[in-house]
């Protein structure tokens, strides 16, 4: 019987894979500098208010409203699967402007207090402690991931494991970047969540080159890679299609807040698994065929 | 072999039946009762409705100060008769105030957020002393007039308070002065003489801990912390409740998909890790309800998205055992063989997974610690029953001896 089921020569064709993650993140870099991110309220400040007006309506008359105050970046929406419901978003503004607000609107469609299904108001001061600890926070992270994995395996896999794991965070970022999605604190949840994920894909292939290393004596790194990533490849394509199953369903029938976790994650759990494949086993070949050639380079020759 | 098999595999059912049924529907023996998880488990605001607001504390700020400030807040929201309010401080200055069912956020902000008001009374309603009188106040221990040691608050009042003082207790004499908070009495010591020199003390106390607080609330309205509110957000009582009915919409169906496709990709395994991750999700809850752990909406999110990692143990396990399989050995040697290989790999995955976590639990902002602590619990639980329930019932699998057909364990 045949020790796994596929045979896909992934360490041959290296350069493509590399070749596709750059372009995402070319693309991504690029998108970064002309769109820039679209920072949710949880970063820039600024209010949310939703009420229920029970009956179609006209975004226009809010607009009006908003403009009386003259309120400055204001994004008007309508939401909810009846249609019937206003999402109001704000840069932020005082509290008196914000109850002559919602004093205008409840008088204009007959609402009582109860009809305010929803309003939020961040200080502009917080968003950026968070993006501060989200960068401090992932630097933390990924220094505890290398010398974890550094002892447990050896540092040449660990070097490969937190190179993918940052190549998942900036095409998770990228695509952020290019489709202008909003970029809110469960954001960064993700990202983190992201990052145990993406090493733990990466950390059972490289159990299996860990075995492998010492089944196979005779055979190179890429051989020992290649069959390493085709026995584990079942594993890899499974566990992410059960995490991938909840977080879909999550995304498509769970509620606003869910979907903020469920989206970043599924991009990110989709990019963690294309790397642990395609970019950490590739690049730990790389560098061990490197360290290769110096050691025997440095070796005297005898003729 | 058969018998043996079979008892263990029932047995495992029947434990985590039994468990189920008193989970979620309680149970009651004699003087013992055990409620339902359901009634330990906290929901968040965002599921239940209600207003959370963030103060920041202006100004010179003290962890007194902080205590002050949140003792007056506790004052007000004792007297709003909100159920199971939370007032808890977070970082240095800010203090984060939770009111379950409560609507309106400017009414709330208005009521926690305004400048302490400390008034001392008389019995004819007339204002003897405020705030602005008192220089400071302690819990101490003094000596009773039979000598018995008590707890006592101690009062020192400023040249102005102390004159008036000294007025008041010579025309009030053996009768209660009231000391009233934002209107809210505290204390109505009775005038048992007439002082003179500025130094009060109130007596008559319960314990320690009542004259302790007493002084921080008359401290915090002699010396009162402006609060800004710098975030607050409301829901409303009917939005709470659709955000819950859909997650747990979603969490269900995500869960049935995930059973059939462990079933169907691998075979009798499959069926035992299905029964394994059903025990898996009972263990979760039943750690929310022992800790008493806030379940929001990030906490649903970080608990549904464990459920879709947590077959990934079983996974390892059951390629392995295939590889084993295939590799011509029994099934029972095969899968001793499967569990062993397969461990170091489940050990090392989960453990970055379980750093992470730990790293979002101390960093991440308030909004999304219940995420990291919910995928926290799951990891590990899933470790344990990865490593405890589905070995077990492989073993009673191997045991029934079922099959030896290595097609029906998903080879």
């Amino acid at each position: 019987m045949n020790q796994h089921r596929f045979h896909i020569d992934v360490i041959g064709k290296t350069k493509i894979w590399f070749a596709i993650s750059g372009i995402v993140i070319l693309i991504g870099v690029i998108a970064m500098f002309v769109n820039g991110f679209n920072w949710g309220i949880d970063f820039t400040g600024g209010t949310i208010m939703e009420f229920q007006i029970g009956k179609s309506f006209d975004t226009a008359d809010i607009i009006k409203i908003l403009n009386n105050y003259k309120v400055k970046d204001f994004q008007v929406q309508k939401i909810g699967t009846k249609g019937d419901t206003v999402s109001i978003k704000t840069s932020p503004i005082s509290n008196e402007t914000r109850l002559s607000i919602i004093k205008d609107i409840e008088s204009k469609y007959n609402l009582t207090e109860n009809d305010l299904i929803m309003s939020q108001q961040v200080g502009p001061s917080l968003g950026a402690e968070i993006k501060f600890g989200m960068i401090r926070a992932l630097l933390l992270a990924s220094a505890v991931m290398f010398i974890y994995l550094g002892f447990r395996f050896e540092f040449e896999m660990s070097g490969a494991a937190v190179i993918a794991l940052l190549h998942d965070v900036i095409i998770l970022i990228s695509i952020y970047a290019i489709f202008h999605i909003t970029v809110n604190a469960p954001f960064i949840a993700a990202v983190l969540t992201v990052f145990g994920y993406s090493v733990n894909a990466t950390v059972v292939i490289f159990d299996r080159i860990r075995d492998n290393l010492k089944i196979m004596r005779r055979s190179d790194y890429a051989k020992i890679a290649n069959v390493s990533v085709n026995q584990t490849l079942t594993r890899s394509i499974n566990t992410t299609l059960t995490t991938l199953i909840m977080l879909v369903l999550m995304y498509f029938l769970g509620p606003n807040a869910l979907k903020d976790f469920a989206l970043p994650l599924l991009i990110g759990i989709i990019s963690g698994t294309y790397s642990s494949i395609f970019i950490s086993t590739p690049l730990w070949v790389l560098i061990k065929n490197r360290e290769k050639r110096r050691k025997t380079s440095n070796k005297p020759i005898k003729a | 072999m058969r018998s043996r098999g079979f008892i263990k595999f029932f047995s495992v059912v029947l434990i985590a039946a039994i468990v189920a049924y008193v989970a979620f529907f309680g149970i009651n023996v004699g003087n013992y009762s055990i409620s339902p998880v359901q009634k330990h488990i906290r929901l968040g605001l965002d599921l239940r409705g209600g207003v959370y607001v963030l103060l920041e504390a202006q100004g010179d700020i003290t962890q007194d100060a902080i205590d002050k400030a949140i003792a007056v807040i506790k004052n007000r929201v004792d007297a709003l008769g909100v159920t199971q309010p939370v007032i808890a401080q977070q970082g240095s200055n800010r203090i984060r105030v939770e009111l379950p069912g409560m609507k309106d956020p400017d009414k709330a902000i208005e009521i926690i957020g305004k400048t302490a008001q400390l008034k001392f009374v008389g019995p004819d309603g007339q204002v003897i002393l405020t705030g602005a009188n008192v220089k400071d106040s302690k819990a101490v221990y003094g000596q009773s007039q039979t000598g018995v040691q008590q707890p006592e608050v101690t009062l020192v009042l400023d040249a102005e308070g102390t004159k008036k003082f000294a007025e008041a207790t010579q025309k009030f004499i053996e009768q209660p002065i009231a000391i009233l908070l934002d209107d809210k009495v505290i204390s109505a010591p009775t005038v048992q003489n007439v002082i003179t020199n500025g130094n009060a003390v109130i007596t008559g106390l319960k314990d320690f801990q009542e004259a302790s607080e007493l002084a921080t609330l008359i401290r915090a309205g002699s010396l009162p912390v402006t609060l800004k509110p710098i975030a607050y957000s409301s829901v409303g009582a009917t939005l709470g409740p659709s955000a819950y009915n859909a997650s747990v919409k979603a969490g269900i169906y995500g869960v049935l998909l995930i059973l059939l496709f462990m079933a169907v990709f691998y075979r009798l395994p499959g069926v035992m890790a299905d029964i394994a991750l059903l025990i898996y999700i009972l263990i979760d809850l039943i750690i929310y309800a022992l800790f008493n752990i806030t379940l929001d909406l990030p906490g649903i999110a970080g608990f549904l998205l464990s459920i879709g990692m947590a077959v990934d143990a079983n996974v390892l396990i059951f390629e392995r055992f295939k590889e084993e399989l295939w590799a011509g050995k029994s099934i029972r040697a095969a899968l001793e063989a499967g569990f062993a290989r397969a461990f170091r790999a489940i050990f090392d995955a989960n453990m970055t997974t379980i750093i992470g976590a730990i790293i979002l639990f101390y960093m991440g902002s308030g909004n999304v610690k219940g995420f990291a602590l919910t995928l926290l619990i799951g990891v590990i639980s899933s470790l344990f029953t990865a490593i405890t329930v589905t070995r077990f019932l492989l073993l009673a699998l191997v045991d029934l001896d079922l099959t030896r057909n290595i097609k029906f364990y998903g080879a």
